[in-house]
């Protein structure tokens, strides 16, 4: 998985290098939001393990 | 001034339909408003002159017996993101683009009910925002208040509709840019279920979370325009026979709202009951990833379309639309992936809330505030200072991103004067139903101003 903290020093440099540079602020509040998102989807993928482990059978 | 004629198409109708008024006049009245109100920015372009011969046609078959129906010789406003043959679709941006060959499927829809396309309306850059006021054409100003943002995208429809320069319209919505104008602006608009109504001869935003549907001056109206638009027609419903179920959802959706459409949602609330209906308190489980889930789909989609256009005129941009657009470029796919992953969570639990709260609809605010000022970056939301974009999109985005059909239906004003503006949620694919149950909200439930 991409670290956020490295996609985000990557994308503000390049953001620099094509003129840029006020996209700054812009990407810094993605990063965020990114990081949000990741962590409901990791949370969820934990409770739906939970969730599955829990409501298997064992016949044995 | 004329008074602007502000009547609702079900009323005027019957009036074209016995000859009592002709489409002429009313194109007319809808010409002479916008003739009279510029400072609002309305439209793009205007199309007078058509409109006129197209009214005079109209006016002949009616008068000879051919009447469609009850859209025939009804002036509409058509979003200038919408193809429309033999002009060209702006989308608000001073990007080149050609004349159109042909009509939008939905646009061949109107015509053949016999309305009348008067112009094509203002609106946020490629409807990338919710305030109007990027526009290579101006800004939109809303007709309660000059100094206000009209909403957006749709803010040019809705500005319009309000100040009777057309009886009905249409918008698109991504994150709520029917609803959004439609609440600033004191008028109706409806969000139908995803995948209802055509988009192709739309200029996309975001391909999964686009939908095109119809702004009116009542729910009634919306009705008749959402019925020409899907192509059939609903069963009539007295209003008064039955009872709803309606489930205001708590937490993400009432926590930061401004006093005055706290009230407007009590007042609702109590009318409702007043007349028999049941509202029920629900909270819709994981709402709160709403924004995060919403950007990461939306942007990835606007960058596939607008990537090769930035590449070649970035310039000609407006400036804010296209440093978002820009950054909609960095996102990963594989955030797209989980964001996509997520929607899935997002619409089991509306569904699971309807479902567990045995509720027909859902009854929430529409907007946070009244309509912000023209231009403002951040706006004050129950005593916190947040950025416009995202506090307007907080309450429609997620019907969005799960497809329920959504309605904005105007809750009572504050002190101000000022619209503010309701939702009503219906369950997916249940357009029709959502359509009966805001026809006896707007009947019945929805309080005196």
């Amino acid at each position: 998985m991409t670290q956020i903290d490295a996609w985000l020093a990557s994308a503000i440099a390049d953001a620099e290098r094509r003129g840029l540079p006020q996209l700054k602020p812009l990407l810094e509040t993605l990063a965020k939001s990114t990081a949000a998102l990741r962590r409901a989807d990791e949370e969820l993928a934990r409770d739906r393990r939970f969730a599955s482990t829990n409501s298997s059978t064992d016949p044995t | 001034m004329t008074s602007p004629d502000l009547r609702r198409i079900v009323d005027v109708a019957p009036l074209v339909r016995a000859g009592e008024i002709s489409p002429i006049d009313l194109v007319q009245s809808c010409l002479t408003q916008a003739d009279a109100r510029p400072e609002l920015n309305a439209f793009i372009s205007r199309l007078d002159s058509h409109a006129l011969e197209e009214a005079e046609r109209h006016d002949r078959e009616i008068r000879s017996g051919k009447y469609r129906g009850p859209l025939h010789g009804i002036p509409i406003a058509v979003k200038d993101l919408i193809d429309i043959a033999g002009t060209k679709t702006t989308s608000g941006s001073a990007l080149p683009v050609e004349t159109s060959s042909i009509d939008a499927p939905v646009i061949r829809s109107l015509k053949e009910a016999g309305a009348i396309i008067i112009g094509k309306t203002n609106l946020h850059e490629f409807a990338f925002g919710t305030t109007s006021d990027e526009s290579a054409f101006g800004p939109v100003r809303n007709p309660h208040d000059t100094t206000r943002s009209a909403g957006g995208s749709s803010g040019g429809s809705a500005a319009a509709l309000a100040a009777g320069m057309c009886f009905g319209a249409l918008g698109t919505d991504t994150g709520g840019s029917i609803r959004i104008p439609s609440s600033a602006c004191g008028t109706v608009g409806l969000k139908p279920t995803i995948d209802e109504i055509s988009c192709e001869g739309v200029v996309p935003l975001s391909t999964t979370l686009d939908h095109v549907g119809p702004m009116t001056r009542s729910v009634a109206d919306a009705a008749l325009l959402y019925d020409v638009l899907v192509g059939h027609s609903r069963p009539s419903t007295a209003f008064g026979e039955k009872r709803f179920t309606f489930g205001v959802a708590h937490g993400y959706f009432c926590d930061r709202i401004d006093e005055g459409v706290r009230q407007a949602l009590d007042r609702a609330r109590t009318a409702l009951t007043d007349r028999g209906h049941s509202v029920v308190d629900l909270e819709i489980e994981h709402a709160s990833i709403t924004p995060d889930v919403y950007l990461h789909i939306c942007l990835p989609e606007a960058a596939a379309f607008h990537g090769p256009l930035l590449d070649r005129f970035a310039a000609r941009y407006c400036a804010g639309v296209r440093l978002r657009l820009e950054m909609s470029r960095y996102i990963l796919g594989e955030d797209y992936a989980r964001a996509m992953r997520l929607r899935r969570v997002l619409i089991n639990a509306v569904d699971a809330a309807m479902d567990g709260a045995g509720c027909d609809a859902l009854l929430l605010p529409a907007q946070p505030t009244a309509a912000p000022p023209l231009g403002a970056a951040t706006m004050i939301v129950a005593g916190k200072e947040e950025p416009v974009r995202g506090a307007m999109l907080r309450l429609t985005q997620l019907f969005n991103i799960t497809g329920h059909p959504s309605i904005a239906i105007p809750g009572s004003h504050d002190t101000d004067r000022l619209p503010r503006g309701l939702q009503l949620v219906g369950r997916r694919q249940q357009t029709a139903q959502l359509l009966e149950i805001a026809g006896e909200f707007e009947a019945q439930g929805r309080p005196s101003c």
